[in-house]
């Protein structure tokens, strides 16, 4: 009885269900618009890499080393914390989808680039002896093949990546651990933790599900 | 003073005095080729004699360190950019490897650059897919992704995707050296059907057998210049340079 009073106490269930249904809500957008945001502009990268100038490939690779290096919070802080005396004040959501968009695109850059570089060289060849040029060969032949490549890290990388929403708890973002843990420290109850857990699962083990349809629905044999 | 050539006597397909460097190693050293319209050209020689680098200098898929090359006339050797693409569509290429786009279906890898580069309507794109896929006897296929099919299927299909573009000329590096024996006739008969049909083909190959029923010329290549040339009973049959004795030895000894 003692584990259920404090995981799963009804009342305070009952109180606190409102602010987590928006917390979700919350969550559920500032990871759809990081995804976006971060997995277009890897894309961008890669593909502006494949033109191999060496004045874009340099500043992109830095990029992407750079942005995988990093530990996510720290640059959430300095942004949060630092950029206000430089006169840059950004909300916490925003700092928060500038920051993890740009880490994920950091890492999807070198997926996506992954992918076209094993595309092996007879595809370009045989897209450009049929008169396509480049840009058509990289969009319709190489691309394809090199997402589809990329897809099962892809997706493990977009679920990290919205799951660390939750550092936005640090710089005042309303998502589902922020609410969930003031909730915690109001009640002082931890079953405002396990619906938190709760809320996770019910977005990401659908997330996951559909990943795996996802990899099925573009996987090919070769 | 000779009479100016009759303009149905100007080949299809001139190289002239092409060379090609990979850094100080001489590749091609001067190759001079003319194929005919409707002429089926044979070119034999042992590995590493420039054969793959000479066909792919005809569509720039490698940049000739000098020479000229003329398609129907007109420079392939000068174009840039968007006029090199429009000039690739005339030359259809077909490689050992087949190379067709794993992501596609059969239909939409003959379908692609019709609709991409040539700029056909979808649905003209589509019938003269059928087309060209009936013609080299797999319109059943049309559906079918490219690992479903057996080597030999996967290069006709790789035939009709170029066909699909009325080249003026077909360029084969190959195209059965990836298959199992017993698939190799298939291709060839589509070969001959095409030859049958007046395609200009450039063919490089070690089909002897193919080459001697089929070839208007073969021409013997090694060491990045031509050796010998000649109609293939004269090839074949009375051989005058050592090399293209000793190639033919070899190429004997190792079918036996
Ligand atoms: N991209 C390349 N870079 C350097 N050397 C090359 C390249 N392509 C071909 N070669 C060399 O050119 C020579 C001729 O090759 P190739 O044209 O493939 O001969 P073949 O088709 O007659 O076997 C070989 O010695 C090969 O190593
Ligand atoms: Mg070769």
């Amino acid at each position: 009885m003692r584990f259920l009073e404090t995981f799963f106490n009804g009342a305070v269930m009952a109180k606190y269900l409102p602010d987590l249904l928006s917390a979700i809500v919350t969550t559920l957008w500032l990871s759809a618009v990081i995804l976006v945001l971060g997995l277009s502009l890897g894309l961008a990268l890669a593909c502006l890499r494949s033109l191999g100038r060496w004045y874009l490939t340099l500043p992109i690779v830095a990029f992407a080393d750079i942005g995988r290096a990093l530990p996510p919070l720290v640059v959430i802080l300095i942004c949060y914390f630092g950029l206000p005396g430089l006169g840059i004040s950004l909300s916490g959501p925003m700092v928060l989808i500038l920051v993890l968009a740009a880490v994920l695109a950091a890492f999807a850059e070198e997926i996506f680039w992954a992918g076209l570089t094993a595309v092996p060289k007879g595809q370009w060849e045989a897209g450009r002896a049929t008169g396509l040029g480049f840009a058509r060969t990289l969009f319709e032949i190489a691309l394809p093949q090199a997402i589809r490549m990329g897809i099962p890290p892809l997706v493990n990388r977009a679920l990290a990546i919205t799951k660390m929403t939750a550092l936005g708890s640090v710089i005042g973002v309303k998502e589902i651990l922020s609410v969930s843990s003031s909730a915690q420290s109001f009640s002082g109850s931890a079953t405002p933790l396990t619906m938190a857990a709760l809320a996770y699962l019910a977005i990401f083990l659908p997330a996951v599900l559909l990943s795996r349809l996802l990899e099925r629905r573009y996987s090919w044999a070769v | 003073m000779t009479a100016p050539a009759p303009v149905h006597q100007r080949p299809m397909l001139e190289i002239n005095r092409l060379e090609k460097r990979f850094g100080e190693t001489e590749v091609l050293k001067s190759i001079d080729l003319r194929v005919a319209p409707g002429e089926l050209v044979f070119v034999i020689g042992p590995s590493g004699s420039g054969k793959s680098t000479m066909l792919r200098c005809c569509n720039r898929l490698e940049e000739p360190s000098s020479g000229t090359i003329l398609l129907d006339g007109e420079h392939v050797t000068d174009c840039r950019g968007a006029a090199l693409d429009r000039m690739r569509l005339k030359i259809g290429m077909v490689f050992q490897g087949f190379h067709l786009y794993p992501h596609k279906s059969v239909l939409g890898n003959v379908m692609l650059a019709q609709i991409r580069a040539l700029k056909r309507p979808k649905a003209e794109a589509k019938a003269r897919a059928m087309e060209m896929l009936e013609h080299v006897g797999l319109a059943h296929k049309a559906d079918a992704m490219p690992a479903e099919l057996s080597g030999g299927q996967q290069q006709r299909v790789a035939i009709a995707r170029a066909l699909a573009l009325d080249p003026k000329v077909m360029l084969f590096d190959e195209p059965t050296s990836a298959l199992d024996p017993e698939l190799v006739g298939s291709v060839l008969k589509v070969m001959r059907q095409l030859r049958d049909e007046g395609m200009t083909m450039l063919v490089v190959s070690h089909e002897m057998g193919f080459a001697r029923e089929a070839a208007d010329r073969v021409v013997f290549m090694d060491g990045g210049v031509v050796v010998e040339a000649g109609p293939p009973g004269a090839i074949f049959g009375n051989p005058q340079s050592d090399r293209l004795k000793s190639f033919l030895a070899r190429v004997s000894k190792a079918a036996e």
